[in-house]
C-alpha cells in the first residue's frame, strides 16, 4: 500500500473560529495505481494533497506513506520524505525562471547529494524521457506551457519517487498540451509509477484508473 | 557550496543595479578604512625611515648632565673621564653592536674658514677610524683618514657634502687648506651619508628639531689632532651601529650601561644615554595613529550602516522569492540548505563589496597622497582583514533574512504569487 489515510481531519483556525476543511477522510491507494481526485473549488483537494505530499500535517487521523507513519515527523524528516519518495507537479509549473531546463531538473538531485557528473546524466535522461532532449539549455521563458509542464514532470521523476502528486497539472494548458501530459502520465504509470492527480476536468479524470470525489471536505470513494 | 557561490554571483549579476546599491555602504566603509590605514601605514613608514635612517641603524650615545645632553660647546666637562680603548672593546662585545666609535664634538664651531668663506653653525667632530662606518657615512671623493694621519697627528680634515658645498661652492675641495680655529687643515676627503632620505612630514616640531641637527654640514678631523683645537682627554660621545633596526634599542641601552659603569666623574649627574630613534619613531607613530583611529571608528559606523542596508535588501529579496523558496522546500530542500543558500548570497554580496571597496580605497589613498603630500603604503593585512570582515558582515546581517527564508512554510510559500 503506497497511501493509507484513516480518519484524516484538517481544521484551519480563522480568528476564534475553527474551520474544518477535511472531515474524516479515509483513502487507500495501492502501489502502481493511477487515481484522480475530483471536486468543486474549495472542497479541500489541495489541502488533502498537501497532507499526502508531506507539506502539511493533519490535525488528526493517521497517514501512512509507503508504510511509514508521517504523524509527528519533524520538518527535516518531512523534507527527506518529500525528497526521496514524492514527486510534485503543480498547476503553475513552479520552475525557477533564471535557470535552464537542465538546471531545474538537476535541483532535486543536488539536494539528494548525487555526485555532480551523475546529476547531469540523470537530468538529461529525465528530460529525454519527457521528450525535451533538444531543449535542455532553454530557459522556462523560452518554453511553451506544455513544455514547461513536461520539464516539471522530469524534475518530479528524476529522483525516482514512490508517487507522483499532480495538482491540476493541465489546469493552465490548452487541450492539446494537456493531452500530451496525460499521455506522459499514462506511460509513466505503465512503467509502474503511482500517480495521484487532482483535476476539475472529467475528461482528464477519465485517464486515471480510478476516480474519487471530494465535496465539502468529505471524500467519497469511487467504484473500484 | 561552490554551487551556491556560483548561483549567488548569477543572482547578483542579474540585479546589477540593485546589488551595487546594496554593496555601496560596504564599499564606502571599506574604502575609507583602507585609505585611512594606508595613510597611517605610509606615514609611519616615513617617520621610521626618516628618524632611524633607512637601513643605517646608527645610534648616538651622548653624555648627559641631568636630563639634557651635555653641550660640548661650553667646553668639555671637568672631572669626567675620557673613554679609553678597553671601554670601546667592551662595547664591541655586545652582541647587538656591529661597530662603535668615540668622537669629540662641537655643535657650533664658528671659526671654520676657507679663504674668506666661513661656515657658521657647522659641526666639528674628532673621529677615530670606525666613525664613518658606525655613523653610516661613505667617502665619495678623496680618501678617509689613514693610520699615519693618527700616528703622525696630521692636520687633515674630511668634509661632508654640505660643508663642502658651503665652503667651496663649485671648487674641488680636495687638497685645499681650510682654517679651523686659526690652524690650517688639509682637506683629504668628502663624505656623504650612505642612505639619503628626504623629510616629507612637516607637522611635528619634534621631528624638525631632530632633523635640523643633520641639516648643517660638518667637518671631521682625526681624534689625535683634536687637542690641537681643544683640550686633551676630553669626554666623548659615542656612535654605534646595531646589527638590525630591531636591535637598535637594545644595542643603545646596553652600550650606555657599559659606558656608565666605566664612567668616572666627580659629579653625580653625569651619565650616558642612548638616543633611541626607534622609541622616538614609535611615539610619533602613536601620535599620528591616534588621530586616525578616530577616523577609523567613523568608517566602521558606515560599515554598520552598510550591513543594515544588506539586511534590508536581503529581507526584500526573501519576500520576493517566497515562491522559489517554497518550491525548493517542496521538492526536498532542507532548512539548512535554504539557510546556506541565503547566507552565501549575503556573504558573497558583501565580500564583493569588500573587494571593490579595497580597490577604491587604494585608489583613494593614492589620490589623498598626491594632494596632501602624505605618503601611502598598501597594507596587505588590512586588505585581507577588510575582505574577511565584510564577509563577516554579510553573514551577520544575512542571518536574520536567511533564517526567515529557511523557516518559510512551503504551502504558504507556494501559494504566494
Ligand atoms: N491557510 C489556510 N487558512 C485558512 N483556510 C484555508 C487555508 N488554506 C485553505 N483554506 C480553506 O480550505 C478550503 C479548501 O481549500 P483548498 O485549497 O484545499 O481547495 P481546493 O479544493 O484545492 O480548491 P481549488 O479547486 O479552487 O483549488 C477553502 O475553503 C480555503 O478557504
Ligand atoms: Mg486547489
Amino acid at each position: 500500500m503506497i497511501l493509507e489515510l484513516r480518519d484524516i481531519c484538517k481544521d484551519y483556525i480563522q480568528g476564534k473560529m475553527t474551520v474544518p476543511v477535511l472531515k474524516n477522510v479515509c483513502f487507500e491507494m495501492e502501489e502502481g495505481e493511477y487515481v484522480a481526485i475530483m471536486g468543486p473549488s474549495g472542497s479541500g483537494k489541495t489541502t488533502l494533497m498537501n497532507i499526502i505530499g508531506c507539506l502539511d500535517q493533519a490535525t488528526s487521523g493517521t497517514f501512512l506513506l509507503d508504510g511509514e507513519d508521517i504523524g509527528g515527523l519533524n520538518d527535516n524528516q518531512m523534507s527527506e520524505i518529500r525528497l526521496r519518495k514524492i514527486g510534485f507537479v503543480f498547476q503553475s509549473f513552479q520552475l525557477l525562471p533564471r535557470q535552464s531546463a537542465l538546471e531545474n531538473v538537476m535541483l532535486p538531485l543536488s539536494y539528494a547529494g548525487v555526485p555532480k557528473k551523475e546529476r547531469r546524466e540523470r537530468a538529461v535522461m529525465a528530460l529525454e524521457r519527457v521528450g525535451l532532449g533538444d531543449r535542455i539549455d532553454f530557459k522556462p521563458t523560452q518554453l511553451s506551457g506544455g513544455q514547461k509542464q513536461r520539464v516539471a514532470i522530469a524534475r518530479a521523476m528524476v529522483n525516482h519517487p514512490k508517487i507522483l502528486l499532480a495538482d491540476e497539472p493541465t489546469g493552465a494548458l490548452d487541450s492539446k498540451s494537456g493531452e500530451q501530459v496525460m499521455d506522459l502520465f499514462h506511460s509513466l504509470n505503465e512503467e509502474g509509477v503511482s500517480i495521484l492527480m487532482i483535476t476539475h476536468d472529467a475528461d482528464i479524470a477519465s485517464c486515471a484508473q480510478r476516480q474519487v470525489i471530494i465535496r465539502d471536505g468529505i471524500l467519497r470513494q469511487g467504484g473500484r | 557550496m561552490l554551487e551556491n557561490i556560483r548561483l549567488s554571483f548569477q543572482g547578483i549579476w542579474s540585479h546589477k543595479m540593485r546589488s551595487f546599491l546594496t554593496m555601496l555602504g560596504i564599499i564606502i566603509g571599506i574604502a575609507s578604512i583602507i585609505s585611512i590605514v594606508s595613510t597611517i601605514k605610509g606615514t609611519n613608514e616615513q617617520i621610521k625611515e626618516n628618524l632611524i635612517g633607512a637601513g643605517n641603524n646608527s645610534i648616538q650615545i651622548e653624555l648627559y648632565q641631568g636630563d639634557s645632553a651635555y653641550w660640548m660647546d661650553q667646553g668639555a666637562p671637568q672631572g669626567v673621564s675620557a673613554p679609553n680603548q678597553e671601554v670601546l672593546e667592551e662595547v664591541l662585545k655586545i652582541p647587538e653592536v656591529k661597530s662603535a666609535s668615540f668622537y669629540n664634538k662641537r655643535d657650533y664651531a664658528d671659526s671654520i674658514y676657507y679663504k674668506n668663506t666661513s661656515m657658521d653653525g657647522g659641526k666639528l667632530l674628532g673621529i677615530d677610524r670606525n666613525y664613518l662606518s658606525a655613523a653610516g657615512y661613505d667617502i665619495c671623493a678623496g680618501r678617509g683618514f689613514a693610520d699615519s694621519d693618527y700616528t703622525q697627528i696630521k692636520k687633515v680634515a674630511i668634509l661632508d657634502d654640505k660643508a663642502a658645498s658651503t665652503l667651496f661652492q663649485h671648487e674641488n675641495p680636495l687638497g685645499k687648506t681650510i682654517e679651523l680655529k686659526g690652524e690650517p687643515f688639509t682637506v683629504v676627503g668628502v663624505a656623504k651619508a650612505s642612505e639619503e632620505f628626504e623629510p616629507v612630514i612637516n607637522s611635528w616640531n619634534d621631528y624638525y628639531t631632530y632633523y635640523g641637527e643633520q641639516m648643517a654640514g660638518f667637518v671631521l678631523v682625526p681624534t689625535a689632532s683634536w687637542p690641537i683645537l681643544y683640550g686633551f682627554d676630553e669626554a666623548q660621545n659615542m656612535v654605534l651601529q646595531a646589527n638590525s633596526t630591531e636591535e637598535m634599542s637594545d644595542a643603545g641601552r646596553k652600550a650606555a650601561e657599559v659606558l656608565n659603569t666605566n664612567l668616572v666623574s666627580d659629579q653625580e649627574q653625569f651619565g650616558y644615554k642612548a638616543q633611541d630613534a626607534l622609541e622616538k619613531a614609535k611615539n610619533l607613530q602613536k601620535l599620528s595613529a591616534s588621530t586616525n583611529n578616530q577616523l577609523l571608528w567613523i568608517a566602521s559606523i558606515s560599515l554598520l550602516v552598510g550591513g543594515i542596508g544588506v539586511m534590508n535588501i536581503m529581507l526584500v529579496s526573501v519576500t520576493e522569492r517566497t515562491s522559489e523558496i517554497g518550491l525548493k522546500k517542496a521538492i526536498g530542500a532542507r532548512k539548512r540548505t535554504i539557510l546556506g543558500q541565503f547566507l552565501t548570497e549575503a556573504a558573497v554580496l558583501t565580500s564583493l563589496g569588500g573587494v571593490i571597496g579595497v580597490a577604491a580605497g587604494n585608489v583613494l589613498a593614492k589620490v589623498i597622497s598626491r594632494i596632501s603630500g602624505t605618503p601611502a603604503a598598501i597594507s596587505i593585512p588590512a586588505i585581507v582583514g577588510s575582505v574577511a570582515f565584510s564577509m563577516l558582515i554579510g553573514i551577520i546581517f544575512g542571518l536574520l533574512p536567511s533564517i526567515k527564508a529557511a523557516n518559510l512554510n512551503p504551502i504558504d510559500a507556494l501559494r504566494h504569487e
